[in-house]
């Protein structure tokens, strides 16, 4: 009976892993699609964005001074007098074969471009996204477990600050008292002056991100001083993820102390805080998960405002220049960036979610 | 209980994270061998000199590059030789010959020749980018220049189509876009004939006290200084530009000793660090000047009672002393003070009643415009100063706003009632701007004269034409200079446009940085005098 049984279970599971690569390739099918649907739509949203726009690009290479000579030689060069379709055709094929064109402002390959502010970005983000987890997720807990208390009004008043403050207001008034007064942390830029210049000498980029490259390098000097550059604005950006993170954190864990298997691990005796971080965080995680990972695509497309107080050399910066400037490569390159970053992100927290949650594998398979 | 452990388990963190913020930052000061500024620099489209017209990309090449005659950054008036020892022009008034210093090299090690001086003006003339102007006015064109800018061993001669006032040639020779490039490295360098062009917006190849080592588009540049500067190494091995958008970033950078100088702070960040002894702050009249236009295809704008009348209902005093304080000061001529022949008289002053005789005299009443102005916080408040002052004498003035080149291509196409904006000189001599404001050569709608201000306005400037076409080839300096202070009265009292204001640029720099200039009204930041 019981051979049989087994006979027969493996049998069906052998039948049904046909019918599982299918379906496994069906949802990769469907993936692709989506994801390809998604770029033609960001691809023409760039397009019309740059079409519609009252900004003549032409005037943002060749200046006020231009004749009308030189104004039209310049409209010609950039395929401006071509019909509205070939313009987007041409412009579709480019942005397939990763070619996004030449920037105006900077006359560099817009890839190169983004390649060069894109790391910093990254590194700005990562960071306060790390400070937005290690202090909101504790802080939400916390604050979950004694509801109504002081310590739960605390971290209600320190996300409500977090929400109504100017991040610009945040970020100067930051500068003013640590670096300005106290001299605890580097201003404005990624290093000290003196630092960029051993940058420039002593390190070879390799991905762009400064802590990184100087690890690799060894130079710890400068590692150090890269350091105190980026604690400010990650702390800021961190304190604005962690208000977020604390307070969704927070409305997830009293949903989850309210369950009854929780009472159940209580009525058992374990201890609370195994009840309280293993078994209600554990369950938390999951939709925690997509919180944080929207947090930080948030982050990731730059934040213009404190990338400007700090003079920080980023994606936001870059794509709000260009922006101005009717830089359309710029933007659709930025804009492409951007889009894939949200994508890539939704996929991880995607796979993450499956990795996690048992029911999510359940239906998987 | 609960809370205590979590504490307990967090306090670690906390400590750790705070130590972190409390690692002591570095020194503050800058390397004193070491120039570092902040500005914005985001205006740079391309290094290449034939090309270059932004204020931040001059002044980088103005350090970069050598011209056959040059500005003293001590003293911003008389020429003084360049890579040329010494220049004549001969009886005929039309040739130029200029004799080369020797033993000039380029960065690249390469010597500097007549060769390489005829090369870089016959470039700028042929790649006809938008400074080319300056060059080709003198009858260049991309077909006969490589006949009228010839070079003969270390002598280069120049054959201009009419005798021009020489000082008015030889000031245009001072602009960037007659820099000395080194013609074999640019040729070296050259894809599909552009003559280096796609190589030299991001490169530099010139002779001059500085070279570029890094460029970051909109983030820093790093020039390395030419230890074989012809005038002597400079004593900042190194200058550092940053690019700070933000003025209160500047402002704090300035006064840690971050930077040696800060370009770009706004009247409250200066009134802020007044009291600070480490930072002095010094005035430099600029060449930019604010003005009002009436488009003079507009009724009832082209009234001259009208036009007279406008220029009554600003209140120049009260926007001088106010908002644009220290920023701004009261001109009312088209040349910039610190040029020849410049205009100081003021004789406009907000005269409400005056204005209101003068619409009764041209029989209009309440009638509406649209003030053309782009999203910028001084213009703007001009422009609702302005409207404010214009309502008061019965005229409903409506702003019409956008990003700059949304509203200057209106202005170009002539679509605008009144235009407030800025106009800043290309080159050093008073034609710069008496060519855009005082002469029109043809009014025609399809004569596209974009780049002249009186075409813009449809103002066909009868009065002042002939006058400004004589005053170009006026040979005697003085009597040039009175013909430009003819010009501007004329132009003050007849023709549409209202100057206004002229810039003041308020450089902040630390105690001890010596030797700067922004360049004045006529010309761009000089580096390599600095010392500290």
């Amino acid at each position: 009976m019981s051979d049989t049984l087994t006979e027969e279970s493996s049998a069906r599971a052998r039948a049904a892993w046909p019918a599982r690569l299918g379906r496994l390739a069906l949802s990769a099918l469907s993936l692709l699609g989506m994801l390809a649907i998604t770029f033609l739509g960001l691809l023409a949203v760039t397009f019309v964005i740059g079409r519609v726009i009252p900004i003549d690009p032409v005037l943002a290479i060749v200046g006020e001074r231009a004749t009308e000579a030189q104004y039209q030689a310049a409209r010609e060069a950039l395929g401006l007098n071509d019909p509205i379709w070939v313009q987007f055709a041409i412009y579709v094929r480019d942005a397939l074969t990763g070619d996004f064109g030449t920037s105006l402002l900077t006359a560099q390959p817009v890839l190169e471009d983004i390649a060069r502010v894109f790391p910093a970005t990254l590194e700005l983000a990562t960071i306060a996204t790390i400070i937005g987890v290690a202090l909101g997720v504790p802080a939400g807990v916390v604050a979950a477990t004694r509801p109504g208390s002081w310590v739960d009004q605390l971290v209600r008043l320190i996300g409500l600050m977090g929400y109504s403050m100017p991040v610009f207001w945040l970020g100067l008034i930051g500068l003013l008292v640590f670096y300005g007064e106290l001299g605890w942390v580097g201003g404005p830029g990624r290093l000290d002056t003196s630092y960029e210049f051993m940058f420039e000498l002593d390190v070879t980029p390799v991905t762009g991100a400064i802590l990184i490259d100087t690890a690799l390098a060894g130079a710890w000097d400068i590692f150090a001083n890269a350091l105190t550059h980026i604690v400010l604005p990650a702390g800021v950006l961190g304190y604005y993820s962690m208000a977020y993170i604390s307070r969704m954190t927070r409305s997830f864990m009293i949903d989850q102390l309210g369950q009854e298997y929780i009472t159940t691990a209580r009525v058992k005796g374990m201890p609370e805080w195994r009840v309280v971080w293993v078994h209600a965080l554990g369950n938390v995680s999951v939709p925690l998960i997509t919180v944080i990972a929207l947090s930080y695509a948030n982050l990731l497309e730059g934040s213009v405002l404190t990338e400007t107080v700090f003079a920080w050399p980023g994606l936001g910066l870059y794509i709000t220049n260009a922006l101005f400037s009717a830089d359309i490569a710029a933007v659709m390159g930025g804009t492409i960036v951007v889009g894939s970053v949200f994508i890539f992100l939704n996929l991880l927290s995607d796979l993450l979610y499956r990795a996690m949650d048992p029911r999510a594998r359940a239906v998987m398979e | 209980m609960l809370i205590d452990q979590t504490l307990r388990r967090l306090l670690p963190a906390l400590a750790g994270g705070l130590a972190l913020v409390l690692m002591p930052a570095a020194h503050a000061d800058t390397p004193a061998d070491t120039l570092v500024i902040a500005d914005k620099i985001d205006d740079i489209v391309s290094l290449d000199p034939a090309e270059s017209f932004e204020f931040s990309g001059n002044d980088m090449l103005n350090n970069v590059y050598d011209t056959l005659i040059e500005l003293d950054p001590a003293d911003l008036g008389p020429l003084v030789p360049g890579l040329a020892e010494s220049w004549s022009l001969a009886d005929d008034g039309v040739t130029y010959s200029f004799v080369m210093k020797e033993g000039i090299t380029f960065h690249s090690g390469n010597p500097v020749r007549a060769e390489d001086a005829a090369f870089s003006l016959r470039r700028a003339v042929k790649l006809d980018k938008t400074p080319s102007f300056i060059l080709t006015q003198f009858g260049f064109t991309p077909d006969n220049v490589d006949e009228k800018i010839t070079f003969e061993g270390n002598t280069l001669t120049i054959v201009t189509d009419k005798p021009y006032a020489p000082s008015f040639f030889y000031n245009c020779l001072t602009a960037v876009v007659a820099s000395v490039v080194d013609k074999e490295t640019v040729l070296a360098n050259e894809a599909e004939g552009d003559l280096g062009y796609g190589w030299l917006k991001t490169n530099t190849a010139g002779s001059g006290a500085y070279s570029l080592r890094a460029f970051k588009p909109s983030d820093s540049y790093i020039l390395e200084a030419n230890a074989n500067f012809w005038r002597g190494a400079p004593a900042m091995k190194r200058v550092f530009m940053r690019h700070v958008a933000e003025p209160a970033t500047q402002r704090l950078l300035i006064e840690k000793g971050d930077v040696d100088i800060a370009l770009k702070l706004t009247p409250v960040d200066i009134e802020g660090i007044s009291g600070n002894p480490d930072v002095v702050v010094t005035d430099e009249v600029r060449g930019r000047i604010m003005y009002v236009a009436l488009n003079q295809k507009v009724e009832p704008l082209n009234n001259p009672k009208v036009v007279e009348a406008f220029k009554y209902l600003i209140d120049y005093d009260a926007m001088a002393a106010t908002f644009l304080k220290g920023q701004y000061k009261v001109h009312q001529a088209f040349l910039p003070d610190g040029f020849l022949g410049a205009l100081t008289e003021t004789p406009y002053v907000l005269d409400i009643e005056k204005a209101k005789g003068l619409l009764a005299e041209a029989g209009v009443e309440g009638f509406e415009v649209t003030i053309f102005v782009r999203n910028d916080q001084d213009r703007l408040e001009m422009a609702q100063a302005f409207q404010n002052t214009l309502s008061q004498a019965g005229i409903t003035a409506t702003l019409r706003t956008g990003t700059g080149k949304e509203i200057l291509g209106e202005y170009r196409a002539r679509k605008h009632d009144i235009y407030l904006g800025a106009w800043g000189p290309d080159y050093p001599d008073p034609h710069t701007n008496a060519d855009t404001f005082a002469r029109n050569p043809n009014n025609a709608d399809d004569a596209g004269l974009t780049g002249i201000l009186a075409w813009r306005n449809a103002w066909p400037a009868e009065e002042v034409n002939d006058l400004t076409n004589a005053a170009v080839l006026e040979k005697d300096t003085a009597k040039r200079e009175a013909m430009y202070l003819e010009i501007q009265r004329i132009h003050q009292q007849t023709s549409p446009f209202a100057p206004m204001f002229q810039l003041i640029t308020q450089v902040a720099a630390r105690n001890g940085v010596e030797g700067f200039s922004a360049g004045g009204s006529i010309h761009s930041a000089f580096f390599w005098s600095v010392t500290k």
